[in-house]
Parts: C-alpha cells; sequence; structure tokens
C-alpha cells in the first residue's frame, strides 16, 4: 500500500539526542544505531561499527511524521507538484510516509491510473506513498468505482476528497461496498448547498468584508449524515480537516456511542482563525474555510484529549498565476508539508498549548492507526523512519528554500521555531538540512 | 534585501495598506473623513466659477479601470480627474484584452508600465483593488469590488448628508434592502461608525448579514424614527430562481418598499443608484424634493475630485484648518 523508490538501507549511529517516543514510552537522551535500514540497537555508548556517526547533542530524535492528507497533483498538473518533488517536500518536514489524495487530472479511478502512480513512485519517492482511489467514478458521486480490483492494486484507502458524496445512499453504498476491501472511506464533509457560492467561514469577518458565507453547519450536518450511516452499517470512516466545532461535538458523541471514527486537522485550522482573512492574502484561502476562535479552541481540545488523533496538512499546491488574483478568485488551498511541524511547535508546544509528545503523537501513531498502516517507531527491530529535530533553532519561512513546486504558503516571511536536521524514511536518509 | 525578495513581496500577506491607497472605510481615520469632506467643499466652491478646471494635478494620470457596468462612479471619477486638469485614461472590460482572457494581474502591470499616479478600479471580485495596489506603483482608489467596499459612494453619501443637515454626529440613518450583497452597505456602516452616525439595518432576514455588528431589524415600521431612509438596490440578480432570498420581488416590494406611507412628511431618502422603481423605492418617493438622489450624484463629482487630490498630495494644503473647521 506504500510506495518509495529502493535505496540502500543507511548505516548510522546517532548520538546523544534526546529520543522521544511517546508510543513506546522513551523520553531519554541515549544512542541508536541503525544497519542496514533498521534500528539495531538502542542504549549508551554504542559502537560505531564504522557506521557514520551523527552528532544529536541538543536535538530530539522522533518518530518520522505521517500525513494522511496531501495533494500531488500528479498526474495531470505536474507544474504544481510531482511524485519526486512532493516528497522532497515531505521528506524535508520530517514526513517519512504520506497519502496522496486522487482529485488529479483524471481522477485516480482506475486500476491502470493508480497503477501509473504506483509504478512512478517506485523511481521518484524520496519518502513513502500511499494513494487513495476515488469513490465514485470521476468523483461525481455518481457510481461507485472498482473498489475490489483498486484495493488490489494498491489503494490505500477511498476519498472523493475536495467534492463530497452528496447524496446519502451513495455514501451508504460505498459504506457497504468497501467493507469488502478493508479500506476505509475518508470523506470530504460539505453540504453544497449550504456552502455554495462560500469563500469565507459566515461570521463576523465574512460579514464586514462581503463575502458569501460558508458557514460550519455546511459542514456539520454533513458530518452528522455520515456519522449516522457509518454507525447504522457499522463500517468505521475517516473524517478529513476538521474545522467546526459542531462537527468536533457530533464526532465526540460518535464515539462515545461506539462510532469506529477517526478524524484529522489541519495546521492552520489549529493556528488560525477567520480574521487573517481581513489581510485578502489568497494564501489564507482554503476549504474548509479558517472559522471562529471557538471552532480553533474546539479543535485544539479535540487534538489534545485524542478525539482528533491526527494531524494532516491537506497540502494543496497551486501554481503561482493561480494565486496571483482577487481573493476571492483564488482556489482554495495552501501547501504545508515543509511548516506543518515547525508552526504547530512555535505556536502550540511552545506557548504550552499543547504537548510536544502529544504533537509527536498526532503526527506519527494516530495518522498511522486511522489507515491501519504500520507506525513509525524508535524500537529495535523497526525499520529506521526517525526525524532529528533541533528545537532551538529558528528559521524564516522564504518560498525559495521550498522543495514543493508550488509556494503557496499562508506563512510566507514568518520566523518559526524548530527545524528538521534530518529525516530517515525506510531506512535512509531522505532529508538533511 | 535582495531582487529576489522583491519579486516575492506579492505573495506575501499585505500588511496595513499605506495611506496613499483608498481602499476601503476601514483604512480611514475620522480626521482623514473630516479632511476629505472639507476639501470637497473647498472643491465645491470652486466649481461655482464659470470655468470649472483647476490646474492643480496638471500633468497627472489618471486610469480609470472598469471591469463592471458603471454610469455614476466612472463618470464622475473621469470629470473629477479633468477638472482637477489631470490626463485620464479609462479602460472598460469590454473591448479590451480582458476579453482575450488577460488576468488583472497583467492588465494591472501593463498599465502600469504607463506610469499612472492614480489607478481607479472596479471590479466584481472582492480583493482586486488589493492586487492591483500589490502589483503597481499607482496610489489606488477602489471604486467597488464585489460585495465589499465602496469607499467614495460611503463618502459623497456622508457629504451629501452634511450638507442637509449641517452636522452628521447624532444623526440617525435607515440602510433598507439587500444588506448581504451590497459593498455600499458596508462602506456606510463603517463611515458612519467613524462621525457618529446611528444606523439601523432593514430587510428581509435573509439578507440581512449574519455576524454583522450592528443593529438589525426586519421590520419596515422602524424607518419612520430615522432622519434619512437609505434605500439599496434590490439587484435583480440576486433574484435568480433557486436562490430563494425572498419569495419574489412583488412580496419584496410590499413589505420593504419604501412608499410615501412608510415615511414621515419632509423625512429625507437617499439611493446610490440605479435605482428599481416601483420594486426598493416607490417612484412618488424617489422623485420627491425629499430624495437627495441628485444631490448625492453631484456630491460625487466633488469628492472624488476631493479624494484624488488627497491621494496624490497626501492631504490638502491650506486648505485644512478651513475645512476642519466648516465640518466640525
Amino acid at each position: 500500500m506504500l510506495y518509495l523508490k529502493d535505496r540502500p538501507g543507511a548505516n548510522i549511529v546517532v548520538r546523544g539526542a534526546r529520543v522521544l517516543d511517546p508510543v513506546e514510552g522513551i523520553d531519554t537522551v541515549v544512542d541508536v544505531r541503525i544497519d542496514a535500514g533498521v534500528i539495531s540497537v538502542i542504549g549508551e555508548q554504542l559502537d560505531t561499527n564504522e557506521h557514520r556517526v551523527v552528532d544529536g547533542a541538543g536535538l530530539v530524535l522522533a518518530p518520522a511524521f505521517v500525513d494522511p492528507h496531501v495533494h500531488l497533483r500528479t498526474p495531470g498538473r505536474e507544474d504544481e507538484e510531482t511524485i519526486a518533488s512532493g516528497t522532497q517536500a515531505a521528506a524535508a518536514g520530517g514526513f517519512c510516509v504520506i497519502l496522496a489524495m486522487p482529485n488529479t487530472d483524471p481522477v485516480v479511478d482506475s486500476a491502470a491510473t493508480l497503477g501509473a502512480l504506483v509504478e512512478t513512485a517506485g523511481r521518484e519517492a524520496e519518502i513513502a506513498v500511499g494513494f487513495l482511489a476515488a469513490i465514485t467514478r470521476g468523483q461525481r458521486g455518481e457510481e461507485l468505482t472498482e473498489m475490489a480490483e483498486l484495493a488490489d492494486a494498491g489503494a490505500v484507502a477511498f476519498s472523493d476528497d475536495g467534492v463530497p458524496v452528496a447524496s446519502a445512499g451513495m455514501m451508504r453504498r460505498a459504506l457497504q461496498y468497501s467493507s469488502i476491501t478493508g479500506r476505509k472511506l475518508a470523506l470530504h464533509c460539505e453540504e453544497r448547498s449550504l456552502s455554495h457560492d462560500g469563500h469565507v467561514h459566515e461570521g463576523a469577518v465574512a460579514a464586514e468584508l462581503g463575502f458569501a458565507g460558508y458557514p460550519s453547519v455546511a459542514e456539520s450536518v454533513m458530518v452528522e449524515r455520515d456519522l449516522a450511516l457509518a454507525a447504522y452499517e457499522g463500517q468505521p470512516i475517516h473524517l478529513l480537516h476538521l474545522s467546526s466545532a459542531e462537527s468536533v461535538a457530533a464526532l465526540r458523541r460518535a464515539r462515545a456511542a461506539g462510532v469506529a471514527a477517526t478524524a484529522e486537522v489541519t495546521p492552520h485550522h489549529l493556528v488560525l482563525t477567520d480574521d487573517v482573512v481581513r489581510s485578502l492574502d489568497p494564501n489564507v484561502k482554503m476549504n474548509p474555510p479558517l472559522r471562529a476562535e471557538l471552532d480553533r479552541a474546539a479543535l485544539l481540545d479535540a487534538l489534545r484529549d485524542g478525539t482528533i488523533e491526527s494531524i494532516a496538512t491537506d497540502h494543496a499546491p497551486h501554481a503561482l498565476h493561480e494565486k496571483d488574483v482577487p481573493f476571492e478568485a483564488a482556489p482554495f488551498g495552501v501547501t504545508g508539508l515543509e511548516t506543518a511541524f515547525a508552526v504547530l511547535y512555535t505556536r502550540l508546544v511552545q506557548p504550552g498549548l499543547l504537548p510536544l509528545a502529544t504533537l509527536v503523537e498526532r503526527m506519527t501513531a494516530g495518522p498511522a492507526r486511522a489507515f491501519g498502516l504500520d507506525r513509525p517507531r524508535v524500537a529495535v527491530g523497526a525499520a529506521a523512519n526517525l526525524v532529528l529535530l533541533d528545537l532551538e533553532r529558528e528559521w524564516d519561512v522564504d518560498a525559495q528554500s521550498f522543495k514543493s513546486r508550488s509556494r503557496n504558503s499562508w506563512l510566507l516571511g514568518e520566523r518559526l521555531t524548530g527545524v528538521v536536521a534530518m529525516t530517515i524514511a525506510g531506512g535512509a536518509v531522505a532529508f538533511e538540512a | 534585501m535582495t531582487s529576489i525578495r522583491l519579486v516575492r513581496d506579492d505573495l506575501r500577506p499585505p500588511g496595513p495598506p499605506p495611506r496613499r491607497h483608498l481602499l476601503s472605510v476601514s483604512d480611514l481615520t475620522r480626521d482623514d473623513v473630516q479632511r476629505l469632506l472639507g476639501t470637497a467643499r473647498t472643491f465645491e466652491s470652486a466649481l461655482d466659477r464659470e470655468v470649472k478646471k483647476l490646474p492643480t494635478l496638471k500633468g497627472r494620470l489618471v486610469v480609470n479601470l472598469f471591469y463592471e457596468a458603471s454610469t455614476r462612479t466612472s463618470s464622475s471619477f473621469e470629470l473629477a480627474a479633468k477638472r482637477l486638469s489631470a490626463d485620464t485614461l479609462t479602460i472598460k472590460s469590454a473591448g479590451s484584452s480582458v476579453d482575450k482572457g488577460e488576468s488583472l494581474k497583467d492588465t494591472a502591470q501593463t498599465l502600469g508600465a504607463y506610469d499612472p499616479d492614480v489607478i481607479v478600479i472596479r471590479h466584481p471580485q472582492i480583493g482586486a483593488p488589493q492586487l492591483v495596489a500589490r502589483v503597481t506603483d499607482a496610489h489606488v482608489v477602489n471604486a467597488g469590488d464585489g460585495k465589499h467596499q465602496h469607499p467614495t459612494q460611503a463618502l459623497l453619501d456622508l457629504y451629501t448628508m452634511h450638507q442637509e443637515f449641517g452636522r452628521l454626529e447624532g444623526l440617525h440613518v435607515a440602510v433598507v434592502g439587500d444588506v448581504l450583497h451590497s459593498r455600499v452597505a458596508r462602506s456606510l456602516l463603517q463611515a458612519f461608525a467613524l462621525v457618529g452616525i446611528r444606523c439601523t439595518l432593514v430587510g428581509p432576514p435573509a439578507l440581512l448579514p449574519r455576524g454583522l455588528d450592528a443593529e438589525m431589524t426586519t421590520d419596515i415600521g422602524v424607518i419612520r424614527d430615522a432622519d434619512v431612509v437609505y434605500v439599496l438596490r434590490m439587484q435583480q440578480e440576486r433574484m435568480e430562481a433557486g436562490a430563494n432570498y425572498v419569495p419574489s420581488l412583488r412580496e419584496y416590494a410590499a413589505r420593504w418598499g419604501v412608499t410615501p406611507d412608510r415615511l414621515r412628511p419632509g423625512q429625507k431618502v437617499m439611493h446610490p443608484g440605479p435605482m428599481n422603481r416601483g420594486v426598493e423605492i416607490d417612484p412618488r418617493v424617489a422623485d420627491s424634493v425629499d430624495a437627495l438622489v441628485e444631490t448625492q450624484v453631484r456630491s460625487g463629482l466633488v469628492i472624488r475630485m476631493a479624494v484624488l487630490y488627497d491621494v496624490l498630495t497626501g492631504g490638502p494644503v491650506g486648505v485644512r484648518a478651513l475645512a476642519a473647521a466648516e465640518v466640525a
């Protein structure tokens, strides 16, 4: 289900780093030895065996990150991102696994299209990529895709992300049929008859600026519908990019009632509110939109207590000329792979709003669990999927330094704390600062 | 700063717009408003002369870039520039490269190559003036961007009210109609707050924006209490089948139309134009002596002269003291 290019496993000893793996219960300064890409020893004063020695003094060594929601724009918009550039960007952000959404051109709705991606990833991907396939053909919401064949061809899950599955009946059929594949549905919840024409969260800012509102109930009524259907069919679902307090409340209730629902939240929904839309900067335009402070606070609470167990960037590259237009004309979406950890560390961990261990868990084990993937971990015998973080160093976000082909980041010009010094993915060094 | 960083600047979140632009009423202070109204007053007295042209902006270039149909605003900006002796260039989207799919950024940069002093822009999309301000060196004046802002309309309306009542502070204005889609209403609301005018928004429930910090009611009866009833245009395009903001124009006119029997005798009525007679405004009201619509149009000319003058000179010279005293 995950694909990356073949590389020889690294032989490395990381010396003196603070090793942090909240799930393994490790938070201590210790050496880690990697033999041929596999963690072989964790201990004091390890033999180097002529391995490369990486000085980890003052750094944190953690499981590398998993991003369940990335747009690689391939096929169709390789000018915006490719599997090569997207996975390089991911490696630079400390990720060892990303999952790519199928809303490409053509849509990933056939084994042939998926097969071509799998083959390209085997040649180009610096870190492991999983591909989601569409729930409905062309994401039109009318006919199911051939899910069994797609699963055999390597689909990691199914999603019509970018558009909601409008019909409740179609959603029910998708839940029923996907059950034979053992793959989850990942759902973009939006009731279009409520959100249509909406560019900005319906509230004081939209009212002041004159935007048609995209109310939070446009998300939450669909969340409620899909949770009800998931409960009725007894199938698990994953809710993409939650943005509103009402959705969080619905998810909490459903989980308490035993519905197997997981959910994700993006860095921008965790740290920004619709207040910043007053700048009319197209790089703060995304779907779902930035919402009110009470929504942001509810999302952060849910992330803290585990109701939402995954952080997802929803990395959505757009060509320069497409974003360089009036706010109202700009497409939805922002990039995020290369800034996700640093912005959350700077804006949430440093001010004491989120423990570092929780952040690491929600960026690694949480999303891995949600999609049934092996959890990146610091444990003897595990493949080396590790990130080395310098939590002291500051850096300025600069479009020139992005590995991504696109630059539509809402963080351009911002100063962040926390640098990815090295990413080891699938046993090999995928990025080094 | 390297040249590369300069290229990237247009991608950065824009800071507060520099004062040389007029993009939104929210960029203005109370002092700015008083100064602009004072400057307009000075220009108005000059227009009483037989030769109405002032040499003030001789040699300056004002580009009017209009992406939306407009009679009042485009003609008054053009005439305002001419009365101040500036050169003018008016580009309408129909018949220009815009028809060939040229992006706003490219059109703005093309026109920017003539080094215009001011670009006046009207555009159907929110944020268009901000984009022009980012990609050109001109002073940018927003002549209406989508449903967002129309700052010179708000200023000319303040000017009109001041002329009529001799003061602004303490007035009560009822704004009636499609507030949700109205850039005029949004601009007025901010302008009223700056000068101390009380505002009541009146309209059908779905056309009053949710979350707006303002006095709002669906009861048309309250307009009798206001000094001025400001009637908004009911936009036909909002009434497309299936939109269902109101069931029909007929029902709208019956419930929220401004008719003589809903007004006090002598109560002043304003409308930004163009009017839909028989929908939001009864023709008898539109034609009554208490309708200030023509005064608004005349105010539009002097206000736009004042705005062009102000952005190009950074404020009036020699008229400031007089102006402030007169308006206060």
